[in-house]
């Protein structure tokens, strides 16, 4: 193995956009327009191009960090989820008068804790970039100071991590103590030894970090959090944490439950059954009864982490593949939706109950398209990439033998298109009661939603290839 | 390679709604232009599909006009479509119907024609996949996709109650079709354990040994899906509301093809594909078909609104082709097909005239009517020959198949085809009383006494129903003739199934036997 900083580039180049971020801000003239912006997306560029070279190189650093194929395609999404997340921020920013400087390095920050945490090869790594990414995603969480909800949200959102943070180390240390190593490889190696005979003692340590991870993913029940949280942060920042916290989550979920902890199967395989099949209902469920789209689509992202559980749960290649893809998809397309919904944000009006949505298809026919596309792709309907990435899902958990929770998984989806239905209706089917005048698009916004919509649209078709990246990332490595 | 007419005529009507997509304008300038460019284009595809079946070799019993190409090979998923006797006449009537559907919708829809006209289109390319499929992945791709042009045609252009119909239509058929998906993979999943790779491939999939246990479970997760969709008694309740609320396009589109894709579903795949589990189940299929008949004819005879007796006359109609199915002989089977048709074309018509009147009256009420044979006998005229059509009077194209199908059923089970045949004598009761209701005594509101007669663009809406019905009623060996050859290769892989594992004990299951009296009815598997 290579001892060499190559595997740190592609979020050295995030966290150096970061820091240009800052010091812009710093030097920035009161009143005076910068970029600074475009210096996310340049480090974005950055790490996208160390990432294409480190492909297939298995590179490793300081023996913590290691970036295989998985860790470079998670690193690929949280690079997507950036960049659009930057793109649809524009208008947010503007009409709140945020600090773009400090708003843009948090986000920055936030990702290159989000690639490291996807990179990660040693538990107490994982928890560093778990509170890297935390404290910035906190921190954005609350960026509109003067409006209380944006407070009570981040207030809740820290209060609570902080809580699940320190069960998630309290694993760890069970973890040393039995094994008195905190990298993955050597844990895996030291629990199979044991794991004929679980001691309590591992069980705690297993559950301790179930916990930690199911509030990151947030799995039922620590939920709790999400949707306050979601419906609190501005849209562009929900819809950024919605998708790069879950994908680098589960990125760290998958690598340690499935190296470290799968000598423990038999111990933890039932409790994540019963997590996944109570977040997809309670997701799907609890979805069905809100008249916020905001929190419509937090339930709706719980309901997601349970299909990805499926797919972790069945641990096979298939499953381990259809993890990857389908955080790819519900990235896309969560932000998709979510940038819609803060393009549609206006200064005296939110715009984020159902009703809100109604004749938006006179108003904008455009972004009730797009918003469309992105509610049928989370439906799973094709030829949208949400239906490949379910099909994946459904595929791994047949194939291991879950068809219970396969069934569970289908019925919630079609209960979950009844509330995606629910703002569709309102769109084309429900005349508004007054016309409105919906925000003018910024041009950077509008191409990046409809890049989303492309890009869905290609994966729902044409999934061939990008199929092909994520069976093969999980080939070299499991 | 030969032209790839399959591909093309699931490629031209997304073609056209792309063009549609550049329509531009306000609706006073984009309408005819769109309105003009969808029926073109549909026209095309009728044309195209009547070239297929010119070109298509009716004594054979293969699928034709094959095309296959890896689409997500690690899967062993591929884009692979042709077509035989059942799907043939299906895809030429979806051509059929689809430019008369638009022709319909003319003048009554008149906001958003562009978008409506490009829901047609999508629509139409959804069904004609649905019937090419012969890969169960592209297959289950093309019948969810459906759902979503027709949930807003119903959901924007319907009537008062749409959003619930429309939103009732897609759950009902979506909840039914998911545990399909879990089947198809299942089936999937058993290739690979017992051949090392994936395959979604239909004709690999029909020579697969599926346990029993799970030919249960699976037979009956796609005969649900296809249940739904036909609609079986008792699933049908959507039926109605989607049919009343839907615009007359939609009706017809909804009644003349997208109905036929439940039975077509349970002739294709859930017949064939588990055929232990089907042979246990034909017989409680046949109940819940026979009930559909008499239930739906029943509750068709105290509808006051035209669409919704309409929409339950379907429940009974379907009921049969259900019974020709589960009768599971070449007769029953036979007539089954023909029926879909049928069905197709004279439900589709009443649902053209029941639009015409509606059109004229905004109302569809039966009540408001009477007397309309004094002021419109052309379009009475046009009504009676439709109304006859369904009742099933010989030399019109209902009587061949229900008599095919009572047939099969009386060989199956002569009570079960008794109570049947009852459905028939109900289905001229309720048709008939309708129809006299409507157009005959003295003109009782004085709305009716000035309505107009049939205009030239209806003319063209309702005469090639008329003509087909009466070609399809008096030269039905023309249409017969191509089915049967895949009928009887599709019964010979049912009936394959109860002896197929002594076969296999005597001759090792590499070598099977083909029955002596197919001589062409081992499947082959094409590879170009």
């Amino acid at each position: 193995m290579m001892q060499s900083f190559n595997a740190i580039v592609p979020m050295a180049c995030v966290t150096a956009a970061g820091i240009a971020a800052m010091v812009a801000e710093a030097f920035r003239d009161p009143g005076e327009r910068m970029p600074i912006g475009g210096l996310g997306i340049v480090g974005f560029i950055g790490a996208a191009i160390a990432a294409v070279f480190l492909w297939n190189h298995n590179a490793s650093s300081f023996d913590v960090v290691s970036a295989d194929n998985f860790g470079l395609f998670v690193t690929g999404i949280l690079i997507v989820v950036g960049v659009l997340s930057i793109a649809v921020s524009g208008p947010t920013l503007d009409r709140e008068h945020l600090p773009r400087g400090e708003y843009y390095a948090l986000m920055l920050f936030g990702t290159a804790g989000m690639m490291l945490m996807a990179t990660a090869s040693d538990l107490l790594v994982i928890f560093l970039a778990l509170e890297v990414l935390s404290l910035a995603v906190y921190v954005l969480t609350g960026i509109r100071r003067d409006s209380p909800q944006s407070t009570e949200a981040a207030f809740k959102y820290f209060l609570l991590g902080a809580f699940s943070s320190a069960f998630f180390l309290y694993g760890i240390a069970f973890t040393y103590g039995l094994t008195g190593s905190t990298r993955l490889d050597r844990i895996g190696s030291l629990m199979s030894a044991q794991a004929a005979s679980p001691t309590a003692m591992q069980l705690l340590a297993v559950g301790l970090v179930i916990v930690g991870f199911a509030f990151k993913v947030a799995a039922v029940p620590f939920h709790m959090w999400t949707p306050d949280a979601y419906e609190g942060a501005p849209p562009a920042v929900t819809g950024f944490m919605s998708t790069g916290v879950k994908a680098a989550a589960f990125a760290a979920f998958v690598r340690v439950f499935l190296t470290a902890f799968e000598p423990l199967r038999g111990t933890w395989g039932d409790v994540i059954w019963v997590i996944a099949a109570a977040t997809m209902i309670v997701g799907t469920v609890v979805g069905v009864a809100q008249s916020n789209v905001k929190r419509m689509l937090s339930y709706s992202s719980i309901a997601h982490g349970g299909y990805l559980l499926i797919a972790l749960l069945a641990g096979n290649d298939l499953g381990k593949g259809a993890v990857l893809f389908y955080l790819l998809t519900y990235a896309i397309t969560n932000i998709g939706a979510f940038g819609v919904i803060a393009l549609l944000e206006t200064g005296d009006r939110p715009g984020d109950r159902v009703s809100d949505y109604a004749g938006l298809w006179n108003d904008h026919p455009v972004l009730a398209a797009l918003m469309t596309v992105f509610l049928l792709s989370l439906g799973g309907f094709p030829p949208m990439a949400g239906f490949i990435a379910k099909w994946y899902v459904f595929g791994a958990a047949v194939k291991a033998g879950y068809p219970g929770l396969a069934i569970i998984g289908v019925l919630t989806s079609v209960v979950s298109v009844f509330f995606y239905l629910r703002i569709v209706v309102m769109m084309y089917m429900t005349p508004s009661d007054e016309p409105r005048a919906v925000p003018a698009v910024p041009a950077v916004a509008g191409a990046a939603l409809v890049a989303s919509a492309a890009l869905i649209l290609y994966l729902g078709i044409l999934p061939t290839r990008v199929l092909e990246w994520a069976a093969s990332s999980v080939a070299t490595i499991f | 390679m030969s032209f790839p007419i399959l591909t093309s005529l699931v490629a031209l009507p997304i073609v056209g709604a792309l063009l549609l997509l550049f329509v531009r304008g306000d609706e006073e300038q984009s309408a005819p232009i769109a309105r003009g460019v969808a029926l073109v284009v549909s026209t095309l595809v009728f044309v195209e599909t009547l070239v297929l079946w010119n070109r298509f070799n009716p004594s054979s019993a293969e699928f034709q006009f094959v095309e296959r190409h890896a689409w997500i090979p690690a899967f062993g998923i591929d884009y692979y479509v042709g077509v035989d006797g059942i799907s043939l006449l299906l895809l030429v009537l979806t051509g059929f119907l689809t430019p008369l559907a638009l022709l319909a919708s003319w003048e009554s829809v008149d906001k958003k024609t562009r978008t409506f006209c490009i829901f047609v289109l999508l629509l139409e390319s959804a069904m004609i996949g649905v019937f090419v499929s012969l890969d169960l992945f592209l297959f289950y791709v093309f019948w969810d996709a459906m759902l979503v042009p027709m949930y807003f045609l119903i959901g924007v252009w319907g009537y008062d109650r749409r959003i619930y119909a429309a939103v009732k239509f897609i759950l009902y058929t979506l909840g039914g079709s998911v545990l399909m998906l879990l089947a198809i993979l299942g089936l999937a999943m058993l290739h690979y354990s017992s051949t090392g790779r994936y395959s979604f491939d239909l004709l690999s999939l029909y020579n697969l040994q599926v346990p029993l246990h799970l030919q249960f479970w699976f037979f009956l997760a796609f005969a649900l899906a296809f249940a739904i969709k036909v609609p079986l008694f008792p699933f049908h309740t959507w039926l109605p509301d989607a049919h009343v609320e839907a615009p007359t396009a939609g009706s017809v589109i909804l009644a003349g093809v997208l109905l036929k894709m439940g039975t077509y579903g349970l002739v294709r795949f859930a017949f064939p594909l588990f055929p232990e589990a089907a042979i246990w189940f034909a017989p409680k299929i046949a109940v819940l078909a026979v009930i559909g008949i008499i239930y739906g004819a029943l509750v068709a005879m105290v509808q006051p609104d035209m669409k919704k007796l309409v929409a339950y006359s379907s429940v009974s109609h379907l009921g049969f082709v259900v019974l020709g199915i589960a009768a599971m002989n070449v007769q029953g089977m036979q007539g089954a097909v023909y029926q879909m048709l049928n069905h197709g074309v004279s439900t589709g018509g009443l649902f053209l005239i029941v639009g015409m009147l509606s059109d004229r009256r905004h109302t569809r009420q039966i009540a408001e009517y009477g007397g309309l044979k004094q002021v419109m006998p052309h379009l009475v005229a046009a009504f009676l020959i439709v109304t006859l059509s369904s009742i099933g009077l010989p030399g019109l194209n209902g009587f061949v198949g229900e008599f095919l199908i009572l047939l099969g059923a009386f060989r199956a089970d002569s009570t079960m085809a008794a109570v049947a045949a009852t459905g028939v004598i109900l289905s001229a009761t309720y048709m008939l009383w309708m129809f006299q209701r409507v157009n005959y005594g003295p003109v009782t509101n004085d709305k009716n006494a000035t309505l107009p007669d049939l205009q030239p663009r209806e003319w063209a809406v309702i005469a090639p129903v008329i003509a087909i019905a009466v070609v399809m009623g008096v030269f039905p060996n023309l249409f017969l003739r191509p089915i049967e050859p895949s009928v009887a290769r599709t019964l010979t892989r049912l009936q394959r199934g109860p002896t197929r594992v002594q076969a296999d004990l005597r001759t090792g299951s590499q070598n099977e036997s083909p029955d002596p009296r197919t001589p062409n009815s081992e499947p082959v598997v094409r590879h170009p």
